[in-house]
């Protein structure tokens, strides 16, 4: 396959970047999208080039750290599937493919592809916990019976990643879909409800403080979701912050 | 008061006003759908909407009042949420993911607003003008041919006819988002997005037959 890419350069987060042009050649259709990366950026490297940077880890669509948008979406235009799970059939001999880092004012980049990400990780800080005695005499979590479907639901928003394409995809880069599966799949057990009052308004505090934009329900975080995390979450966080600042 | 300013309570902020709005809407509709059936009928509710001290002096005011609210938070919101992405995508493909009525609240809010002024230079303000400035008798059967007479102009008719459109592209967004953001999703959602799917459809097209109606029954 023979594709001409189109990927943002940028030297650092105090530069402006650019879309450039690599033409690439010897693309199978069974490679993931990383590994064409992979072999754009050895060709680079035997040329001399700086090669592109990009986040990357497990490989297997569960770390959360692979981002990209591609071709305008984030992850590509694959359905329940992160960047390194998606596959070079998904394109055509002859495609171009325009590559950009996720956008949005709370992850600024780093460089080239790379964003920081620790917004998130400062709003899970804010209350996307529980706090559970490990001195020695912890209770089992078996213990406390949990309705088959509350712990379904609290499974599924577990599943969240973090990997931003909520935000990445979302027209006014809101992360009240990485929030709520944070906040949901707390809310929804039995262990969480000591700290659901603080949880919820902490963590939306934190949202805020971080400059993500408002939801308006546009529904496009649920479609790019890698894990198919549902809108139910934000409504169930919403009615969480209604009843958390009812409760004071 | 986080309750006041969060992102939450925004959204909930315009979901309520939105509601507001609709519910006012269904109501203006029913008044006027007696233009077409009978024009005694509208005349006589005109008149009473016209001359009750609850409508006029209560239910006016907040009506108006709703009806900033949501502009002016809805344009708030519009600034906020552009700043959150500072630098746009040279590529976004926004209807692989979502609907143009749920992207673009913005543009179809301000054409209902444009028309919203337009709406008023036609009726409220020459009807403010005809009972306080200019005092004149109250005469309970003037209305509904003052209201044949603003739809003899295609211009005008048109200009309804489009801004109606763009209403429809409106609710059938914001009626059934506005449950999500006060929380309210679960097993009865899908009907309910049903029934503000259907009343998207059905209100702004019963305004533009009636428009269509006065406009060729001169």
């Amino acid at each position: 396959m023979k594709l001409t890419l189109k990927i943002w350069r940028q030297k650092n987060a105090n530069t402006k970047g650019e879309l450039k042009t690599y033409p690439i050649d010897g693309i199978e259709g069974d490679m993931s999208f990383l590994e064409m990366l992979d072999v754009l950026n050895e060709e680079l490297i035997n040329k001399g080039d700086e090669p592109v940077v990009f986040d990357h880890d497990c490989r297997e669509g569960i770390c959360g750290s692979c981002s990209l948008q591609i071709n305008g979406e984030p992850h590509g235009p694959d359905r329940l599937v992160t960047t390194c799970q998606l596959h070079m059939r998904m394109f055509n001999d002859g495609d171009t493919i325009v590559i950009e880092p996720f956008r949005a004012k709370a992850f600024p980049v780093i460089k080239d592809l790379v964003v920081d990400r620790t917004s998130f990780e400062r709003i899970q800080q804010a209350g996307g916990y529980i706090s559970v005695n490990t001195s020695g005499n912890t209770i089992d979590a078996n213990a406390i019976p949990v309705n088959k479907q509350d712990a379904d639901d609290s499974f599924n928003a577990a599943t969240c990643i973090g990997c931003g394409a909520c935000v990445a995809a979302c027209k006014n880069a809101s992360a009240m879909l990485f929030t709520s599966a944070k906040v949901s799949q707390f809310a929804l057990l039995p262990q969480g409800k000591v700290e659901a009052t603080e949880r919820v308004l902490n963590m939306v505090a934190q949202m805020d403080k971080e400059g993500f934009g408002n939801c308006t329900n546009t529904g496009a975080c649920e479609i790019e979701c890698p894990k198919g995390i549902s809108l139910e979450n934000i409504a169930r966080m919403n009615r969480e912050y209604l009843n958390a600042s009812i409760k004071g | 008061m986080a309750i006041l300013t969060s992102s939450i309570a925004r959204k909930v902020a315009m979901a309520l006003s939105g509601l507001f709005l609709v519910v006012f809407l269904a109501q203006h509709f029913t008044i006027n759908v007696t233009a077409v059936i009978d024009p005694d009928t509208f005349n006589s509710l005109s008149h009473f909407m016209g001359h009750n001290f609850f409508v006029q002096f209560i239910a006016q005011p907040i009506l108006i009042f709703g009806v900033i609210f949501h502009f002016v938070m809805g344009l708030v919101l519009e600034i906020r949420n552009r700043s959150a992405r500072q630098i746009s995508y040279k590529s976004f493909k926004g209807n692989k993911n979502s609907t143009w009525a749920s992207r673009n609240m913005i543009i179809s809010g301000a054409v209902i607003l444009a028309f919203l002024g337009l709406h008023f230079y036609d009726f409220w303000f020459p009807e403010i003008v005809h009972k306080y400035v200019e005092s004149h008798p109250e005469d309970a059967t003037r209305y509904y041919g003052e209201l044949v007479q603003k739809f003899e102009s295609p211009i005008r008719t048109a200009l309804y006819c489009l801004s109606f459109v763009l209403l429809a592209l409106h609710l059938w967004h914001g009626f059934s988002s506005s449950f999500q953001s006060m929380g309210w999703n679960n097993k009865y959602s899908k009907g309910l997005r049903g029934f503000t799917q259907f009343y998207a459809i059905f209100i702004p097209l019963g305004f533009v037959f009636i428009a269509l109606y006065l406009h060729f029954n001169q």
